[in-house]
């Protein structure tokens, strides 16, 4: 059975006050804003959704028009800020004794929204009717639980990446992520309310019970309670995590004195639950009983998924519902139980957001009529609780927790994201290239590495907004909500998903969002654009004048030398603050000198002197020396070779990394200094696309859907990747099913000492996919 | 509460799966026991009928009266005839007396013995004083000891076995009075008797260093499972004295119409064989020769009577098992009906289907106010519908229809065996058939009597 539970007045012991005040600014974000609710009600807790637009200012570049006598303004383009409407989806989770001052917040905030009816799901919704529709003067309209779960479920599966995770209670990094299989479908889904529901789920629309069991979390708090004369569900399993089921078990080494070694049978495996509870005239402790009761449930559901999967061929079984909720208990026992009986064939999964599920289902039911499926949707870090591990020897932290708000949003994102067609194995394919939650070492130089860099930050926020004066206090709420996250991060790595590099940009980038510094760097791209541009003509001509080879080897320098221009790399941004000189040529000499750290460029060039490739994707990094000096001239070779190029840059801002908006301009802008642009521009050989990213990483699975489909009309048969958090903290193992360069300035000197290098050291990896081997350039050398 | 005395009250009825270690010891030092005519007792009065509250352990009793006819023993004629004896069984290729099959389970000892009632008159008269006493005391007996039971109404009679023909005993005993046993072993000089004492069940193993340094005894040790499916067939093939061994229930999804059936089990495989003991083994059986464990729970028998005697304070299983009878697992467990108000049409689910064992039970109001029968009751029935879901799943995994139950935990419990009907034929909607066994928990060592008789055929 599936319901969670319904609680009598008893077992909600734990009353609140209900005098308690909220603080509302952090809690119900947006109300004023809201529309559309959603509430699922469980045995103790309450989970609310909404839906609310979300002012935020962005900022935008507009070209100034060139053709008028306005030389004397050297400025390449205006930027302006605009404010902006997009939309969010809040959740939250609160105890149950908070409902009756949450709905009268709620009704005293809520001004624009149009909304009669509020859906409702969970066993508790029927005993809450009466109080939401008094107090938010709202119809509640009930929506099947289980329908609601699925597709709950199915949304964040689809919507967030690591949202599953395997649990290991003994390895390094108890969660270990899983990456979401483009294709969710099929799954089991297991729900673990007071008794089971083994639910298949083909499709979006179609899904089954196709089994269950009364033997649930019902049956560990009932007869738990009978047993131990505990009252609470937490008390129980407590108690379960302190105790020795030996004692009360019967073991095969209880009745053979060993191991069952015939049938493969160990000596510690229990042969009859409660066993020895029936022979012995003897007490058993609370905590004794509570464990062995722990195993004989989580086993015995562990033992009737697998018995499910096996019949309906499924390996992907997920498990939710109140049991299961992020205690690491019941997580264990569960992924032993699979792990047991399937020999490892099946993983026990668990999901982050597995309590928001039935919030997010019937949230999604009210809102058929928006379409809500047809968007992406991504994870605000700057908004969202993380995964908060239960277990109160865990984590000191946690207890503070308990008692208080627990929050998901998510940003509707303004493209809809699919994985890039070239990715050889997307269901493998893993962006990351250090996990940060398994290797505890790099995770804490990376957290105090963007501890150290946070004051930088902040400067250059402010500095952003010159003509704001609370600009500063807004940049400080900044810097105490970034701080406040890393350090949540350092005791709880696995908060968001795997922790990584990319993870910690996008978490900063969601918090200058949240406090509106859009684009900090605008101003310095800018100027730096501004800059190269003038230098762009000289350096087309100086590259001109090489022969052939020497102009390949220069091209490539320039590309890197560009990249050294990273105001995300301390390293160069200290340098950069210092010496606003600092120049490309400056750049090249502090590059490494050949052989790279990692240098397959004899091959790159072998592969040049080949015939030329049908189109190349290049994901481009920075603004300024970086794009127009190293990329341009980069881009023009090609086009000349007879490649068509795609240029993939960023949606929306990220540190001084070029935007979408800004590489047009900056391109007719070179266009009309230079003719092979301009016809590569006119016949459609070169386009702009956007990432559908606003990070200075790049995930491939979740890139713009034009961008696809641009790669697969044009026959993409290229990808070069540029840049550190491009091509070395993301994609430095992706493979491709085409050929692909890789190419970056190691720009720190942590890292540069991890991979065996040092600052400046450089990666040219060219990689060609198995079977498709590089050309045979013999007969073909161009003369 | 004095639990030594209170169980003396109850006139001595330490079922079989528990055991008072005090009252044990007590026990093992009382009188003779009463020889009880035979007749045969079912069910609960097997337990009381015997024993009064000062009767004696008779493996005490035996060593008392044999002591004498030990030393006897030791002369050279008593030997001589031993060594005939031996001898001329060898050339018949049998082993010689006694014949007993012995299965150590976790909770119970199982023990089948071959009383010969072919006797000639010099085999009377050259069989060895210690082995007549044997015969005399296991067959004159039903209750063995304040634990020891002999089931006298599954005896099977007249029957022919190695060429000889006589009476199957089927005696079982708690395995927590396996030292006792193992050093009445000793006492008794059993070792001198040069029989092989062929044992299976984890006990096999687990005692056999006793076996041999206490009673300088050497075990055959068998395979359980090995000896489970021998045991059963071969009961099934020599049938219960006239009458088939097997049963199933006519009606199982109607209590008022629901008819215990007698069957054959003529083709029997392939069949999926659920074996509740303390813990429950699920086997595919495919031949005589031919199976696989399928998987197995620890939610058996052991677990019925274990969390019975947590919540009831009830002592054995015969009294668990009483006290079921009587309740209500209602009161205890929450239905689909108590969630949605009748059935839970999107799934198909009935609102008499049991959503949440005990579920009731997080409600403190109702656990002050539950009776211990309803507790026992739903303790039942959680693990039988449990082991019933487990088997169906196996059943339509491995492709096989024919579900055999068998095991102790289903002596004397008809409301388990009912229930595993009805579920078996519910959930399959008439696909899988249940069926029973008589001896329930007896094959393990009527398989393992088997292999000795089969160990000296081929020499």
């Amino acid at each position: 059975m599936a319901e969670c539970v319904r609680v009598d007045s008893s077992t909600s012991t734990h009353t609140m006050d209900k005098s308690i005040t909220l603080p509302p600014d952090e809690i119900f974000r947006n109300l004023e804003n809201a529309k559309r609710f959603a509430i699922d009600i469980g045995g103790s807790l309450t989970k609310l959704a909404y839906y609310s637009t979300v002012q935020h200012k962005v900022a935008k570049v507009r070209s100034f028009e060139h053709n008028t006598k306005e030389a004397a303004s050297d400025k390449l383009y205006e930027i302006s800020v605009q404010e902006e409407v997009t939309a969010r989806l809040h959740f939250i989770k609160f105890e149950n004794a908070y409902i009756e001052t949450c709905l009268d917040f709620i009704k005293d905030h809520l001004v624009n929204t149009e909304t009669k009816v509020i859906k409702a799901t969970g066993g508790g919704a029927h005993k809450f009717k009466e109080l939401i529709e008094r107090k938010l003067g709202l119809k509640v309209d009930k929506e099947d639980e289980m329908t609601c779960l699925i597709k709950g479920c199915n949304f964040v599966l689809r919507n967030i990446p690591h949202e599953a995770f395997v649990y290991a209670k003994h390895a390094d990094s108890e969660f270990r992520f899983q990456t979401t299989h483009p294709d969710i479908f099929p799954y089991l889904l297991v729900n673990i309310g007071s008794g089971v529901s083994i639910v298949k789920v083909e499709s979006e629309d179609k899904f089954e019970r196709i089994g269950g069991s009364s033997i649930g979390g019902g049956t560990f708090w009932g007869l738990g309670a009978l047993l131990t004369k505990t009252k609470r569900f937490d008390e129980l399993l407590q108690l379960a995590s302190k105790g020795q089921h030996t004692s009360v078990d019967m073991l095969v080494k209880d009745i053979y004195g060993g191991s069952y070694g015939s049938l493969g049978l160990t000596g510690d495996l229990i042969a009859s639950s409660f066993g020895k509870s029936a022979t012995a005239d003897k007490e058993f402790s609370k905590e004794d009983m509570a464990k062995s009761l722990l195993h004989m449930i989580s086993n015995d559901i562990g033992q009737l998924a697998c018995l499910y999967a096996k019949l309906h061929n499924l390996s992907r079984v997920y498990f939710g519902g109140f049991f299961i909720r992020g205690h690491p208990v019941t997580m264990h026992t569960i992924t032993y139980s699979i792990n047991f009986f399937t020999k490892g064939e099946v993983q026990a999964l668990f999901l982050r957001h597995e309590g928001y599920l039935g919030a997010i289902g019937a949230f999604l039911k009210g809102a058929e009529e928006d379409n809500p499926n047809q968007y992406s949707w991504g994870e605000n870090y700057a908004g969202s609780s993380g995964l908060m591990s239960v277990s109160p020897d865990m984590n000191p932290m946690q207890r503070a927790r308990s008692g208080t708000f627990d929050m998901l949003e998510m940003d509707r994102l303004e493209r809809q994201l699919v994985n890039l067609p070239l990715l050889q194995d997307p269901s493998s394919y893993i962006p990351d290239t250090v996990d940060l939650t398994e290797d505890a070492l790099a995770r804490e130089y990376w957290l105090y590495c963007f501890e150290e860099a946070l004051d930088g930050v902040v400067k250059r926020a402010v500095a952003s907004q010159p003509d704001i004066p609370e600009a500063t206090e807004r940049a400080e709420k900044f810097r105490q909500k970034y701080r406040h996250k890393l350090q949540t991060l350092r005791h709880q790595p696995f908060a968001y998903g795997s922790l990584t590099v990319r993870s910690l940009l996008d978490t900063r980038e969601h918090c200058l969002n949240e406090f509106n510094f859009p684009d900090p760097y605008s101003k310095i791209k800018q100027r730096e654009n501004d800059v190269a541009l003038k230098y762009y003509q000289k350096a087309v001509k100086s590259l001109e004048e090489l022969s052939w080879e020497q102009r390949q080897f220069a091209l490539v320098r320039g590309v890197l030398a560009g990249n050294v221009f990273d105001w995300g790399a301390k390293a160069v941004s200290d340098v950069l603050e210092s010496d606003p000189e600092f120049g490309f040529e400056e750049a090249k000499r502090q590059l490494e000198e050949r052989p790279w750290l990692v240098d397959s460029y004899d091959q790159w060039l072998e592969r040049l002197k080949g015939p030329p490739h049908k189109c190349a994707l290049f994901f481009v990094d920075n603004s300024g020396v970086d794009i127009i000096l190293g990329v341009m001239p980069f881009v023009r070779e090609l086009l000349s070779r007879g490649t068509e190029v795609v240029l993939a840059s960023n949606s929306g801002p990220a540190l001084n990394d070029v935007t979408n908006g800004e590489l047009q301009i900056l391109t007719e802008r070179i266009a009309a200094m230079d003719p092979v642009i301009q016809a590569g521009l006119r016949e459609d050989r070169l386009t702009l696309v956007q990432s559908g990213s606003s990070s200075p990483c790049l995930d491939l699975s979740r890139l713009d859907k034009v961008l696809a489909m641009v790669v697969r009309e044009r026959q993409t048969d290229l990808v070069i990747i540029e840049g550190m958090g491009r091509a070395i903290h993301t994609n430095y193992y992706a493979m491709l099913s085409c050929e692909s360069l890789k190419m970056a300035v190691i720009k720190n000197s942590w890292l540069a000492d991890r991979l065996g290098g040092k600052l400046f050291s450089v990666v040219f990896k060219y990689e060609v996919p198995a079977g498709k081997p590089s050309q045979d350039s013999a007969a073909l050398t161009p003369s | 509460m004095d639990k030594a005395k209170s169980m003396m009250d109850k006139k001595g009825a330490s079922g079989p799966f528990h055991v008072n270690n005090g009252q044990s010891q007590r026990g093992f030092h009382g009188h003779v026991v009463v020889a009880a005519n035979g007749s045969c007792c079912s069910g609960n009065n097997a337990f009381g009928s015997s024993t009064g509250p000062n009767s004696s352990s008779t493996f005490e009793n035996m060593h008392h009266l044999h002591r004498g006819e030990d030393a006897e023993c030791n002369g050279s004629p008593a030997k001589r005839c031993r060594l005939r004896r031996r001898t001329e069984s060898v050339r018949r290729n049998r082993p010689p007396f006694p014949w007993f099959g012995m299965d150590i389970g976790g909770t119970l000892v199982k023990l089948v013995y071959f009383e010969p009632v072919d006797i000639t008159a010099e085999e009377e008269q050259e069989e060895v004083e210690n082995l007549k006493s044997i015969r005399r005391y296991l067959t004159s007996n039903v209750a063995y000891g304040k634990t020891g039971v002999r089931d006298v109404h599954l005896e099977l009679r007249n029957l022919t076995m190695c060429g000889r023909t006589g009476n199957l005993h089927f005696i079982r005993f708690p395995t927590q009075a396996m030292p006792r046993f193992i050093q009445m072993g000793r006492d008794k000089n059993f070792s001198s008797l040069h029989t092989t004492l062929c044992a299976t069940g984890g006990g096999a193993y687990k005692f056999e260093n006793d076996f041999r340094t206490m009673a300088d005894l050497e075990l055959l040790k068998l395979d359980e499972l090995d000896c489970l499916i021998h045991g059963l067939l071969f009961v099934d093939r020599v049938g219960f004295n006239g009458h088939p061994e097997c049963y199933y229930f006519q009606n199982p999804s109607d209590t008022q119409s629901c008819v215990k059936k007698p069957c054959t089990l003529d083709n029997p495989f392939p069949m999926l064989l659920v074996n509740i003991g303390s813990g429950v083994s699920i086997l595919a059986v495919y031949s005589e020769t031919n199976y696989k464990r399928v998987t197995g729970t620890s939610l058996g028998g052991g677990t019925f009577l274990g969390l019975c005697c947590l919540l009831t304070g009830c002592e054995t299983f015969e009294e668990a098992l009483e006290m079921a009878s009587k309740g209500d697992s209602t009161n205890v467990d929450k239905l689909v009906k108590d969630i949605y108000g009748g059935d839970y049409e999107r799934f198909g689910l009935q609102g008499s289907a049991v959503a949440s064992s005990f579920g009731h039970m997080m409600s403190k109001d109702k656990r002050d106010s539950i009776s211990k029968e309803d507790l026992a009751r739903a303790t039942l029935v959680t693990i039988t519908n449990n082991i019933g879901s487990i088997a169906r799943m196996c059943a339509v995994n491995e492709k096989i229809e024919r579900v055999v139950f068998v095991g102790n935990f289903l002596r004397i419990n008809t409301v388990s065996t009912k229930l595993l009907a009805y579920a078996m034929d519910f959930w399959s909607k008439g696909q899988l058939r249940a069926l029973f066994l008589e001896h329930e928990g007896y094959f393990g060592a009527v398989g393992a009597l088997m292999e000795l008789l089969k160990t000296t055929e081929d020499p």
